[in-house]
């Protein structure tokens, strides 16, 4: 086998500036003003609609879209700031499938829900080109101040409703912009032309927010700091960890992480500057290996693979995103377990694979057939984890099954600090559900502040 | 397939379906093109006295649209014709010498003098067209002079005016009434009092379309003013049904021949009217909306729904439903019916339960056992039917007959047996007897 191998074939620029151009525009085009008011009149504006039970942050959606059918998208995109001030992102990175479009009483008709994403999206984008600012107007000042740890969905969800209440809130964020995953882990074609920063920007426009970049908790900020020099402490800094293969030849050059390779690529100035492999299997079965083996192949490689080691029904991504990999010319191979990574001076050539099968008490076993796949690039996407050691010393914060314990208020153990999205317990890992967290949170700080 | 030949006042015409006076029909090539494309017949667009109306040079006409841009309701300001008269009376003559088997009627107004009448009469009758149709509908422009339905609104007039013309012509004659008016039986039984052959109607009703928010002014707006028009098109439909039926049930017009129109869009609509007692039907909002093809269709589906129920020819579909159409007081006030929810249909919209919780009688569950489910509830369903109305899934709730038993929400036991408001102990005019 490894007689066949030549040089690994990594390449930037395989493409020519328009296919880039055109494969990270927009996965799904914006309605026109005419689809828009047609898709509206599809919605029966339904009694207590499981749409709005559906969606995470409880959108009022029959709501909004008869009033994109009534020609006032601007009151429309006011209902669903006023309960998701992302709601321009969620737009396009909600998994509707298995939200409010999959409560879609059409389904039941027809089998063709209400198009909810992208009627939200039309009128959060009409909102966003006709006005820079929110709708809304700071509370007099109260002269509190809360400190949010981490610009992601959460904390701008948090800091943004606290702001609105006339708090004084500081962001801290580790990494040089705010946005979180929205800025560094989406798919770039579902997020196009910079909107992450131009809704942080929307969202910052409340006022009264102090941004921070560039640090980060543990090594330029101590907890014990903030809940000291703050009257309330929202942590919101996602998970900052990422799970090993475990496998030998994980540390060969070409075995890449796929959230730090998808980060990179939102970071590009350039795309054809990215090296990209021939030949890529990615290892994982959730949205992050769907997106890396989406991008990647868009970005041109030849042959991509996801390989997971249980069946596709389990997959976390959703049928529908599953979906999209496989109309994208992704391969899907289920069933297969990573056990080695074989290299030539140094870098990945080939994964080798073990058939599996579940046993009769639904666990997977080996059967000890294997299964090797050459590879250019192997992409990790098996999950990420919460680091805790930033939390540091001090009176030490719960944790539930390696995250952060909230309660249903989003409060920690500790007093005076709240949490929310991704770094804690019991959370979906979806930005739709880390806004609700961040707008929970708010509302008891706002309450504890208040009282 | 049946025979949809159509002898109406002894028009003979292929099938019932004729454009009616309006633009499709103002000249030669629109005709031509109509006759060629199926019509059974035309009325052609009103003439009047020569020199030649004038139209405005800004839009004529404004609609209503349903969300994805379906015309729903349809407006004009557009007058009679605009071209000479010699022109028009050359054209019919050699349209009706081309197109000998079609209906070719042709629609007049001119002032209400009688010589006025007698003079154009002559001129329309040396082209042979079959018949004519007297305009006192058009409710904008020339009701401003004195003519159309300033006509139409005065009995008197439409008789004076009917009775002229059918004294000066050998060509059958039909008044074309305006639903403008309150009483639409008075209109009728005054054309027929005049001798009118038969009746058309309805034509447009007063309108304005919409007001353009931003000139602050109606629309369609002629230099920043607007003037009320005339409104037709499927949204008018249920207003001409309702006259047809007026008087195909007055005992005074009874048997007077009726020309429907308003709205007819498809071949239902047709058989609609006719069922009312419509002896021919005439379009005109559905061919300015998809060409004249569309008469493919209207042909077809009356034709093929008339084989599935055995009509063999169109006398046997015309007034059929007439006998049927009564008075509130007539209704049988022992009839009970209760809404019924097929819960294999039902998509869980809810949009029942809000109808009836809102604005009705509280009668649809929302909830059962903790889930969403939508039911009636007898002890307070009055069988009103907005449920039925507003549910999205055809079918999916119907209405059932309670003929035995006891009502829940009365208490009362259900009588069997017919009575009326005529006979009802809260009427204080009751009569002993049940009117039928």
């Amino acid at each position: 086998m490894a007689d066949a191998l030549v040089t690994p074939d990594i390449r930037a620029g395989r493409l020519t500036a328009d296919d880039y151009l055109e494969n990270f525009e927009d996965l799904h085009p914006p309605l026109g003003v005419h689809e828009a008011r047609v898709e509206a009149d599809r919605c029966y504006f339904c009694y207590d609609a499981p749409c709005t039970i559906a969606c995470p942050t409880s959108i009022d959606i029959p709501k909004f879209i008869r009033q994109i059918a009534t020609g006032n998208p601007l009151g429309s995109a006011k209902t669903i700031f006023e309960q998701n001030i992302l709601g321009g992102m969620c737009a396009r990175v909600c998994p509707t499938e298995t939200l409010c479009e999959e409560a879609c009483v059409r389904n039941l008709a027809e089998d063709r829900p209400v198009s909810i994403g992208l009627l939200q999206r039309h009128a959060t984008d009409t909102f966003l080109a006709r006005n820079a600012s929110l709708p809304y107007e700071r509370a007099a000042p109260t002269g509190k101040r809360v400190v949010v740890v981490g610009g992601g969905p959460a904390g701008l969800s948090c800091a943004h409703a606290l702001a609105r209440e006339g708090h004084d809130v500081t962001i801290f964020e580790a990494r040089p912009k705010l946005g979180g995953l929205n800025e560094y882990g989406i798919a770039a074609y579902k997020t196009t032309h910079d909107f992450a920063q131009a809704e942080v920007d929307f969202v910052l426009s409340i006022g009264g927010i102090t941004v921070k970049c560039d640090t980060a908790l543990g090594r330029d900020i101590t907890l014990e700091g903030l809940r000291r020099d703050f009257d309330a402490v929202f942590l919101g800094m996602g998970l900052g960890g990422v799970n090993a293969l475990r496998t030998e030849g994980e540390d060969l050059a070409g075995v890449i992480d796929a959230v730090a390779y998808i980060a990179e690529l939102r970071q590009a100035q350039d795309l054809s500057a990215l090296p990209v492999g021939r030949k890529v299997v990615v290892i994982g079965g959730g949205m992050t290996a769907i997106d890396i083996a989406v991008q990647i192949k868009r970005l041109g490689a030849e042959e991509v693979t996801i390989a997971y080691r249980r069946d596709r029904e389990a997959m976390k991504a959703s049928a529908y995103e599953q979906e999209i990999a496989l109309t994208n010319g992704v391969v899907i191979r289920e069933c297969l377990a990573p056990r080695r990574l074989i290299g030539e001076g140094g870098h990945v050539r080939a994964i080798e694979l073990e058939r599996m099968l579940p046993d009769s008490a639904g666990r997977l076993t080996g059967t000890g057939e294997s299964v090797t796949l050459e590879a250019d690039q192997v992409f990790k996407a098996i999950g990420q984890t919460f680091v805790p050691d930033a939390l540091g010393g001090g009176e030490a914060l719960e944790l539930d099954g390696g995250r952060i314990g909230v309660d249903a208020d989003r409060r920690t153990s500790l007093t005076g600090v709240w949490a929310g999205g991704d770094c804690v317990a019991g959370g979906e890992d979806l930005t739709v559900a880390s806004v609700e967290d961040g707008k929970i949170a708010a509302a008891s700080i706002h309450a504890a502040l208040s009282a | 397939m049946a025979d949809l030949r159509t002898n109406f006042l002894g028009i003979k015409s292929p099938n019932p379906f004729w454009l009616a006076s309006a633009p499709p029909t103002d000249k030669e090539y629109n005709v031509v093109r109509a006759f060629k494309a199926g019509w059974g017949g035309v009325v052609w667009k009103t003439l009047g006295e020569d020199p030649a109306v004038v139209n405005v040079n800004g839009p004529r006409y404004g609609a209503i649209h349903g969300p994805d841009r379906s015309l729903l309701g349809f407006n004009n300001i557009e007058l009679i014709t605009d071209r000479p008269l010699e022109v028009n009376l050359r054209e019919i003559k050699q349209v009706k010498r081309d197109w000998p088997d079609r209906a070719l009627v042709v629609s007049l107004m001119v002032p209400c003098e009688e010589q006025n009448w007698i003079d154009i009469l002559r001129r329309v009758e040396e082209t042979e067209a079959d018949g004519v149709e007297l305009n006192f509908g058009c409710p904008h422009g020339m009701s401003e002079r004195g003519m159309g339905s300033a006509v139409g609104q005065v009995p008197e007039y439409i008789e004076m005016v009917t009775r002229w013309c059918k004294q000066h012509t050998r060509m059958p004659v039909i008044v074309k009434l305006t639903p403008n008016i309150t009483d639409i039986r008075n209109p009728a039984r005054a054309a027929h009092a005049g001798g009118a052959d038969a009746v058309s109607l309805i034509n447009t009703i007063n309108s304005i379309v919409s007001v353009d928010l931003d000139q602050m002014a109606p629309y369609p707006t002629i230099d920043g003013q607007g003037a009320h028009g005339g409104y037709c098109g499927p949204a008018v439909k249920p207003i001409a049904l309702n006259m047809v039926a007026e008087i195909a049930r007055d005992p005074q017009t009874q048997g007077l021949p009726i020309s429907g129109i308003g709205g007819v869009t498809t071949w239902r609509d047709a058989a609609e009217f006719m069922a009312l007692g419509a002896g021919t039907v005439q379009v005109c909002t559905a061919a300015m909306t998809y060409g004249f093809r569309i008469v493919e269709d209207l042909i077809d589906g009356l034709s093929d729904w008339m084989d599935e129920k055995g009509y063999t020819s169109v006398d046997e579909v015309v007034g059929r439903a007439v006998p049927k159409v009564t008075d509130w007081q007539r209704l049988n006030l022992n009839y009970v019916v209760k809404a019924r929810i097929d819960q294999d249909a039902c998509i869980k919209c809810g949009r029942c339960h809000i109808a009836c919780e809102d604005t009705s009688h509280q009668a649809i569950t929302a909830m059962k056992d903790g889930l969403r489910h939508f039911e009636v509830i007898d002890e307070e369903c009055v069988g009103c039917n907005l449920c039925v109305s507003v549910c999205p899934v055809e079918d999916c709730i119907t209405m059932e007959h309670i003929a035995e038993g006891t009502d829940p929400r009365t208490g009362k036991p259900i009588d069997p047996n017919y009575a009326n408001w005529t006979t009802h102990p809260n009427n204080p005019n009751r009569v002993p007897e049940a009117a039928e």
